[in-house]
């Protein structure tokens, strides 16, 4: 661990100053300090953005909710508005990491939690996003953890986080503060980048963004929603694979909106299109659930150690939907 | 007073570490403390070609880098006879002597300041450049090579057998064969290793976590070539171990190296990642199985093979054909037992070792073959019952496993259980049924204790043992709460020190059959030499009496004809002016070893749900009766049953060490990605202990309970897990991708 100092910020255009210098932010700290303990960041300062104020859910005029940045991941997954309208938010929360972990955590920096490769995070190693260029350990690895869509020859990384795979479904959108001030939205499903060849940039995030709120808009709330998690312990683990599904049937019973996202098995939260679009105008019953899921590896790259994951994906996809769809 | 031995009593020192009073190895808080950092060769074979340490000694804080260039040159000399906790044969790890380096993970530098960030930054700046040699790092299981004699000669066998197996084989109506995999596990107790060493001129006093204080002493005398006197160790806390603090780690060198440089107390603690090179593991193993067996169910023909992966630089065998040799009755046996020798770390003992792997092993083919005969397991494992040891030609001191059969299966409700694979169902998940057999050998070793009874009526009872979690602590004090007649609050018993009369190794579920004797032992010396002062004094309620005529009971001494009070020791001690009185006693085995095989047996049930579409297995019940002789304290028992059996839960379904070859190294060196089962996977556990009073083994009855209860789970799950899906997983751990594939 490299010395550093430590700044507490009292508002975004000091974080802002303070990242442009070169500080990386600390919130939750439950990402960071591991980062720091094994030496994967080394940065000089710490920019901690707990005094900025930015915690806590409200509904705004058009029914939509806001979600502020530091909001911790508990306080999220308690929320009596978010259960009883996203139940795939608080449900992806409530899976997500142990009650410690998450009384600490927050949402803006789980979107932006960092891998758990084996080799991004033992600095022995090789790895394209830690030193660009070294080359990337996983590809002929200890893979079973990585990622069997949207990887490159550089990086099969897995995004780890489960909250925004709810977000992707839910339509939600991230809201950034540039470092001149300026605030724009995001869409979760865009906000993290493919890998490519340029593993060390995971989001759209500019020098000096700050993330100040997630919106989730008012026509998800008129959705139903459902979050199903693959690990390989009851709690406190990674997905193996994870599927979020949010949905409106029309008065026939027939899809008339839908969004299902994996996670667990993609560089980035995976929208899974053309599952929606197997579904879309359909009723949904057994035989077209599994046909639609099995669209849901459309596109995987498996290795030895990760092929478990595309049937495993086709199977938690499938699981999401039957039990949304009362076929459980 | 009622008995004390047998009672639930609650954990003495419970109170001390809820309340964080316990002294744990690192906490020890030495005026001028400085702090080391290790830095670890990051290549798996080869030797250092140069290291740049000047960016490191130019950091702040820091007061010394030391490397092989300018580290002392150790004696390491040869202990005449190697306690069996070290490797039997090739030579342990020489720290900082040499360019070479033997494995990923081994210490190439240390570095000391004045604060932990300092020394841990500092430790990052320094540069080490290596030649790469090639290595072994891949497990080829046709590459394994019998263990040396020195192994052989501690009962690590290369091979074992009885009578004609090829013969009987060819004419066995039912065969079955499987090969079946476990990875390397790392033990990943709460406390990390950790050492803190202490020169005040010549004498030298570690802080250290270990199980075994005493050899902890004189591997670090052997070692630099110092007598033992000089040398004090003090480890009264250890927060979990199972067998990774049996032996001295080179780590514990560094430290008192690095002590000796600066001359200043060091503390050098190990991070996790650590951990996973700079201590044991238990071996990834391989073994081939062949059972024959007719048409009522009698092996009439048992072939075992284990293969395991071993260092290069010593040889650390287990006794893994020991549960074969004489669990069941076969009269035709063959065992066979190799190492693949690997540039790796030393693996080391971790709780049951060798024992819970060929016990994997043979109860997961027994349940093939009961399949194999459409028989029940249950009924299997009875045709088979062994009435003796086989292998030794020799009576059990005691055995009541069909006991832990009846009481568990009946517990369990195992005559619900459909013989049929995949015919039990609920609620969209397949349900299993699964059992099987646990053992553990049972030994003792030499040990000795002291009693002080004091003025104001306590008994300070003092061993240099070691409490690493099954509670030696408040056990001892039963014992000799109990022998004395005291209440257990006037008992007080003291370990971790080796200023404290020899105790023998905490490991290998030995600790209350040796020592307990000895405790009983040092109780009785005290009364005796009480009853002594009493009778010889001028005069005193027992002043002139014989020996004959005067008791201990009750907590105070007597008349042996029950006529007069019952004088309490402490009233005793004040009528004769004595602050204390004190005597040592000692036990060791005896004849009994060559009279009888003893051994602890239990018998474990669990059930399954499969949750066959997403390749998950959870366990919501899991039911073990046991036959551990005699139980001292029924919860604490308890708790090293269910720890047993979360850790078998663990090795079922969840543990692997992640071995990148390229690198020879685990790459999930975390407790993000080793998974241990966390209490979402823990629902029903129950432990029964079956009666029994082992007084065959030794005067107080008990066996040993550590091993045994993570014996036979894991098997027992995988069982399980056939009888939910029909589909037998012979790789751990049962995880999706093995469910899916």
């Amino acid at each position: 661990m490299q010395p550093f100092t430590y700044a507490p910020v009292a508002d975004a255009a000091g974080a802002a100053a303070r990242a442009l210098a070169g500080a990386q932010f600390i919130a939750g700290g439950t990402d960071m300090l591991q980062l720091l303990q094994e030496n994967v960041l080394q940065p000089g300062e710490l920019a901690d953005l707990n005094g900025l104020g930015l915690a806590g859910i409200g509904e705004e005029p058009d029914g939509a909710l806001r979600l502020g940045a530091l909001t911790r991941l508990q306080e999220a997954a308690d929320h009596p508005l978010l259960r009883e309208r996203c139940p795939v938010a608080t449900e992806a929360l409530a899976a997500t990491a142990s009650p410690m972990v998450r009384h600490m955590a927050t949402l803006g920096g789980n979107l932006l939690q960092r891998t758990r490769c084996l080799y991004f995070r033992d600095v022995s190693t090789p790895c394209n996003k830690r030193q660009p260029g070294s080359g990337c350990s996983a590809l002929e690895g200890e893979n079973r953890h990585n990622a069997i869509l949207g990887g490159s020859e550089h990086c099969i990384a897995v995004q780890p986080s489960d909250f925004p795979v709810a977000l992707v479904a839910l339509d939600a959108e991230v809201l950034l503060r540039g470092a001149e001030g300026a605030e724009r939205w995001v869409p979760v499903e865009s906000f993290h980048r493919l890998p490519g060849d340029t593993p060390e940039i995971e989001t759209v995030m500019r020098p000096g963004d700050v993330i100040l709120a997630i919106r989730i808009p008012s026509h998800a709330m008129r959705w139903r929603s459902h979050y199903v998690k693959v690990r390989d312990r009851a709690s406190f683990a990674w997905a193996l694979c994870s599927a979020a599904v949010a949905l409106r049937l029309d008065g026939e019973g027939r899809v008339a909106e839908m969004r299902v996202a994996a996670g667990g098995v993609a560089t980035k939260p995976w929208r899974l299109v053309r599952v929606e679009q197997e579904l879309l105008g359909h009723r949904m019953d057994r035989d077209r659930v599994r046909l639609a899921a099995v669209w849901a590896s459309e596109g995987a790259v498996a290795r030895p150690g990760n092929a478990y994951k595309a049937p495993l994906l086709q199977h938690t996809v499938e699981r999401a939907l039957l039990e949304i769809g009362g076929l459980a | 007073m009622n008995a004390i031995i047998g009672q639930p009593v609650s954990r003495v020192d419970g109170p001390a570490k809820v309340t964080g009073h316990a002294t744990y190895a690192a906490e020890f808080d030495l005026p001028g403390l400085a702090y080391a950092a290790m830095v670890l060769a990051t290549i798996p074979r080869g030797h250092v070609r140069s290291i740049d340490r000047a960016a490191a000694e130019a950091a702040p804080g820091v007061l010394a880098v030391m490397t092989h260039e300018d580290a002392p040159r150790l004696p390491y000399k040869q202990i005449a006879q190697r306690p069996q906790v070290d490797a039997q044969s090739g030579e342990q790890l020489h720290v900082l002597q040499d360019d070479q380096v033997r494995f990923n993970g081994e210490p190439v530098a240390v570095v000391v300041a004045e604060t932990l960030e300092q020394a841990v930054h500092a430790a990052e700046l320094v540069r080490v450049e290596y030649a790469r040699s090639p290595a072994v790092t891949i497990f080829d299981a046709k590459q394994g090579r019998p263990p040396s004699e020195g192994n052989a000669k501690a009962g690590r066998v290369p091979e074992l057998g009885r009578g004609d197996v090829e013969g009987a084989m060819r004419e066995a109506p039912v065969q079955v064969e499987a090969r079946y995999v476990h990875p390397r596990e790392h033990h990943n107790a709460i406390e990390p290793h950790v050492t803190i060493a202490h020169w005040e001129g010549e004498n030298l006093t570690l802080y250290d976590k270990t199980q075994w204080v005493d050899n902890d002493r004189k591997e670090i005398a052997h070692v630099f070539g110092m007598e033992e006197e000089r040398i004090r160790v003090v480890s009264p806390f250890v927060g979990g171990a199972f067998g990774s603090a049996l032996r001295t780690w080179p780590h514990v060198t560094l430290a008192v190296m690095a002590a000796k440089r600066v001359r200043r107390p060091v503390r050098l603690e190990l991070t996790r990642r650590q951990l996973y090179m700079a201590v044991g593991f238990r071996p990834h193993s391989e073994q081939h199985l062949r059972l024959g067996a007719d048409k009522e169910g009698r092996l009439v023909a048992l072939e075992h093979d284990v293969i395991q992966q071993v260092g290069r630089y010593e040889e650390y065998a287990e006794t893994a054909l020991s549960p074969t040799s004489h669990l069941y009755q076969c009269d035709n046996l063959r065992a066979r037992y190799r190492l693949v020798e690997m540039d790796t770390n030393s693996p080391c003992p971790m709780r049951a070792p060798g024992v819970v792997t060929g016990v994997l092993g043979l109860e997961m083919a027994m349940d093939e073959l009961a399949a194999e005969l459409g028989m029940d397991p249950l009924e299997l494992r009875l045709r088979n019952y062994a009435e003796q040891d086989q292998q030794k030609g020799l009576p059990w001191s005691s055995k009541e496993l069909r006991a832990c059969y009846e009481t568990a299966a009946e517990r369990f409700g195992w005559a619900r259980r459909k013989p049929e694979p995949r015919s039990m169902r609920e609620g969209g998940m397949l349900i299993g049924y699964g059992m099987a057999t646990a053992i553990y050998h049972s030994d003792r070793s030499g040990g000795s204790a002291s009693v002080a009874l004091t003025g104001n009526g306590m008994a300070v009872v003092r061993s240099a043992s070691s409490d690493m979690g099954p509670g030696t602590y408040t056990s001892m004090t039963q014992v000799a709460a109990e022998t004395l007649g005291l209440p257990v609050d006037h008992v007080r018993f003291e370990l971790g020190d080796t200023n404290l009369p020899y105790a023998p190794v905490h490991g290998g579920s030995i600790t209350m059959a040796s020592l307990g004797n000895a405790v009983v032992a040092a109780c009785r010396a005290v009364q005796t030499k009480l009853t002594s002062l009493a009778r010889a004094a001028q005069q005193g309620p027992f002043a002139g009496l014989a020996e004959d005529a005067v008791v201990a009971r009750e907590g105070g001494l007597g008349r042996a004809d029950g006529s007069g009070p019952v004088v309490p020791y402490a009233e005793l001690l004040r009528q004769h002016n004595l602050g204390w009185v004190e005597a040592e006693g000692s036990a060791q085995p005896g004849e009994e070893t060559k009279k009888y095989s003893s051994a602890a047996f239990g018998a474990i049930f669990v059930e399954v749900r499969v949750d066959e579409l997403l390749g998950t297995v959870r366990v919501p019940r899991m039911i073990g009766a046991y036959d551990v002789g005699r139980v001292i304290n029924p919860k604490t028992a308890r708790s090293q049953c269910i720890g047993g059996m979360v850790g078998g839960l663990g090795m079922a379904l969840e543990e692997r060490a992640e071995w990148d070859a390229r690198f020879g190294k685990v790459m999930n060196a975390n407790l993000a990605e080793y998974l241990v089962p966390v209490n979402a996977d823990v629902a029903e556990m129950e432990a029964i202990f079956v009666p029994n009073d082992d007084r065959n083994f030794n005067p107080l009855g008990v066996k040993g309970l550590a091993e045994v209860a993570i014996c036979g789970v894991a098997p027992a799950i995988a069982n399980a897990v056939w009888h939910a899906t029909g589909r037998r997983i012979r790789e751990l751990p049962i995880t999706p991708e093995r469910l899916l594939g």
